[in-house]
């Protein structure tokens, strides 16, 4: 069999039409292997958003909920919706709804997670060459840039409905960042799930469990109003911290409660993500690294 | 005793590094379960070596260690003169796997599944569309080159898996069970298509438990069982050194098969299998010359009426069953993987066959 070995990765193909077309040996130097990480990376996510753009009837249909819950809750309930303090009840329902689709991002990762492991995807990626980290980053990158495009259809959808966000630029672009850094946290969360899972029917299963607890939280009622020891559990909520956070800083109303987790929202809203990554990133990984033991 | 104390630990003799492929002493165990059990496998480069065993013998197993997808508890292994545990990238270079279920993106088009995979390769854009076309030609997809692999049959989805993990050319070339779920038409497809691999100088392991896809393809064949190579050797050599040389006799008149087993023992190497339903008998003989002219006498002398008699090779069929004690894969049935080659049916998929890791 003839081969040609070209240093930098171009076709150098034999006259048979087989020939080896890329370095056979692995990046030796650091700066290497980083670009490597990163073009692999890459190749990857633009995989993640074909499949979306393949498909815009997934992506429509997770907006889906958020918007109807937009006109659900926004008119059909709103009229019976009380805000503590006062204030519209619309307003206070946007953030909430923002923090809800990040949330539901969750059963996105996992979903696409485990699709990839049950198919022998995933260990087609793990016997190829590639770098090891590609496949994680390129999810992220790819449920980031997805989580972000959302949160933007969310706005608009928020500002057709009468919300505004009266806080100024940097704490509208701090809210924003805020509810991505809850995104990326639950990608962690996500691929651990992902990685538990058996089947791809199973994430569906999966939408029904995260339900419950994007609704267990501040967003659609405060919690002060609720039975105090499930406005306990709503507090604690890690999507409450960013949800109220987010109506802080967009100057929106329903803030309240005394509980010092409500009166440090902003605070809690950085801790919990790093505390969620802190745990779920080194579970993903060893969950990883059991798929060859 | 040097001998056993390299056996024990995974030495690799100089003299085996010519080998493609290469292990020694490989053992796995899941919890209870021992996958492997002290396996040995040696494949020179350039050939097909076939790994055959009944469902749970560790042909998946061997083939996950090999292909650096498993770490073995004990023993070492190597792939292109590469170590498969503490050089795993240079082993990942140098194979190519294609395990039970097509491992291929569903929603890409076949193009887009070959492009994406050769630039994780590290080839250049230019080059990765190049090779696609090639590889696209060359395993007959060029048809459904721009549709996405769900609406492929079962065939054309093997040949893309296929494909893609030929998109380096790589000496090496893992096959799990490439056929399992495929109709016959589908299986010869995918045959055809490592026949060609074949032909430009890749060396394959096979696994399988269809005996008919070795005798086809395999130069040499292992027979593994509870995680070891319990018999090694050509097809031929198998057949001959295990099976003995079959005589089959077919009587006018089924009536007279017992009293046919009786007379023909004295050839007998093991006791004559009988068909009553066929008016058939099947004699395992010792002296394949003398056999035929020696049944003919001795029937004769009985007053037994022959309809037809022939001596043939045993099957890898018997071959197995005489080396295991029982059969391969009893109990699955070959059901074709999917309906017609029709792009625009939404075809099913033979994904959920068999669990897979």
């Amino acid at each position: 069999m003839t081969r040609a070995h070209d240093p930098h990765g171009d076709l150098v193909s034999g006259g048979s039409g087989v020939g080896v077309l890329a370095p056979t040996r692995p990046p030796e130097t650091p700066l290497a292997r980083l670009r490597w990480a990163v073009v692999d990376g890459w190749t990857v996510t633009r995989r993640d958003l074909t499949h979306w753009i393949r498909s815009p009837e997934e992506v429509l249909g997770g907006l889906t909920f958020p918007v109807v819950s937009v006109l659900l809750f926004g008119y059909v309930l709103g009229s019976a919706m009380v805000v503590p303090g006062g204030g519209d009840y619309r307003e206070f329902l946007m953030p909430g709804l923002f923090g809800m689709t990040m949330v539901f991002g969750m059963v996105i990762t996992a979903s696409a997670v485990v699709t990839d492991t049950s198919r022998g995807v995933t260990d087609r990626f793990r016997s190829m060459p590639m770098a090891p980290s590609a496949v994680v980053a390129g999810r992220s990158v790819a449920d980031m840039i997805r989580a972000a495009l959302d949160l933007t259809a969310l706005l608009g959808c928020g500002l057709l409905v009468g919300w505004r966000a009266h806080g100024g630029v940097a704490a509208f672009l701090a809210a924003v960042g805020l509810l991505l850094l809850l995104r990326f946290a639950l990608i962690w969360v996500g691929i651990y799930v992902g990685l538990l899972l058996r089947t791809p029917e199973s994430a569906t299963t999966l939408m029904t469990l995260v339900l419950p607890f994007a609704m267990i939280a501040n967003t659609f009622v405060a919690p002060e109003l609720m039975p105090s020891w499930l406005g306990v559990v709503a507090e604690v909520n890690p999507m409450s911290a960013t949800v109220a956070a987010t109506r802080e800083l967009f100057g929106n109303p329903g803030l309240g409660g005394g509980s010092w987790l409500a009166r440090n929202a902003l605070l809690m809203a950085v801790v919990w993500p790093v505390a969620l990554v802190a745990v779920f990133f080194p579970l993903s990984v060893r969950r990883f690294r059991d798929m060859s033991r | 005793m040097r001998t056993a104390a390299a056996t024990l630990t995974g030495e690799i003799a100089a003299g085996e590094r010519e080998c493609a492929v290469l292990a020694r002493g490989l053992r796995k165990r899941y919890g209870e379960t021992t996958a492997l059990d002290g396996f040995d496998l040696a494949v020179p480069y350039g050939t097909v070596c076939g790994l055959l065993g009944p469902n749970g013998a560790g042909k998946s197993t061997a083939v996950r260690v090999l292909s650096t997808l498993l770490r073995p508890d004990g023993g070492r292994a190597e792939v292109g003169g590469f170590d498969v545990v503490t050089q795993a990238r240079q082993v990942r270079y140098r194979i190519g796997l294609t395990g039970q279920n097509p491992a291929v993106d569903d929603v890409l088009t076949g193009r887009g599944n070959l492009e994406m995979f050769g630039r994780l390769y590290h080839l250049g854009p230019r080059a990765a569309r190049r090779r696609a076309q090639e590889l696209l030609e060359q395993f007959n997809l060029t048809d459904v080159a721009d549709t996405p692999p769900r609406r492929y049959s079962g065939g054309m989805r093997r040949r893309l898996d296929l494909a893609v993990s030929f998109i380096m050319a790589p000496p090496v070339l893992f096959l799990d069970e490439p056929t399992t779920g495929l109709d016959p038409r589908h299986r010869l497809e995918v045959w055809n298509g490592v026949r060609d691999l074949v032909a430009q100088g890749t060396t394959v392991l096979l696994t399988t438990h269809y005996l008919d896809e070795v005798d086809q393809l395999a130069d040499d064949i292992s027979v593994i069982d509870r995680g070891r190579v319990i018999a090694r050797g050509t097809p031929d050599e198998l057949k001959s050194t295990l099976g003995g040389d079959q005589l089959d006799v077919v009587l006018d008149d089924p009536a007279e098969l017992g009293r046919a087993a009786e007379a023909l023992a004295v050839l007998a190497g093991a006791p004559p299998r009988v068909r009553p339903e066929a008016s058939r008998l099947t004699v395992p003989v010792r002296e394949r010359v003398t056999a035929l002219t020696e049944a003919l006498r001795v029937l004769e002398a009985a007053g037994i009426a022959v309809r037809d008699i022939g001596i043939r090779r045993p099957t890898l069929d018997e071959v197995f069953v005489r080396l295991t004690g029982h059969h391969p894969e009893s109990g699955e049935t070959d059901t074709p993987a999917d309906t017609a080659v029709d792009p625009a049916a939404g075809a099913g998929d033979e994904d959920e066959r068999e669990g897979g890791r």
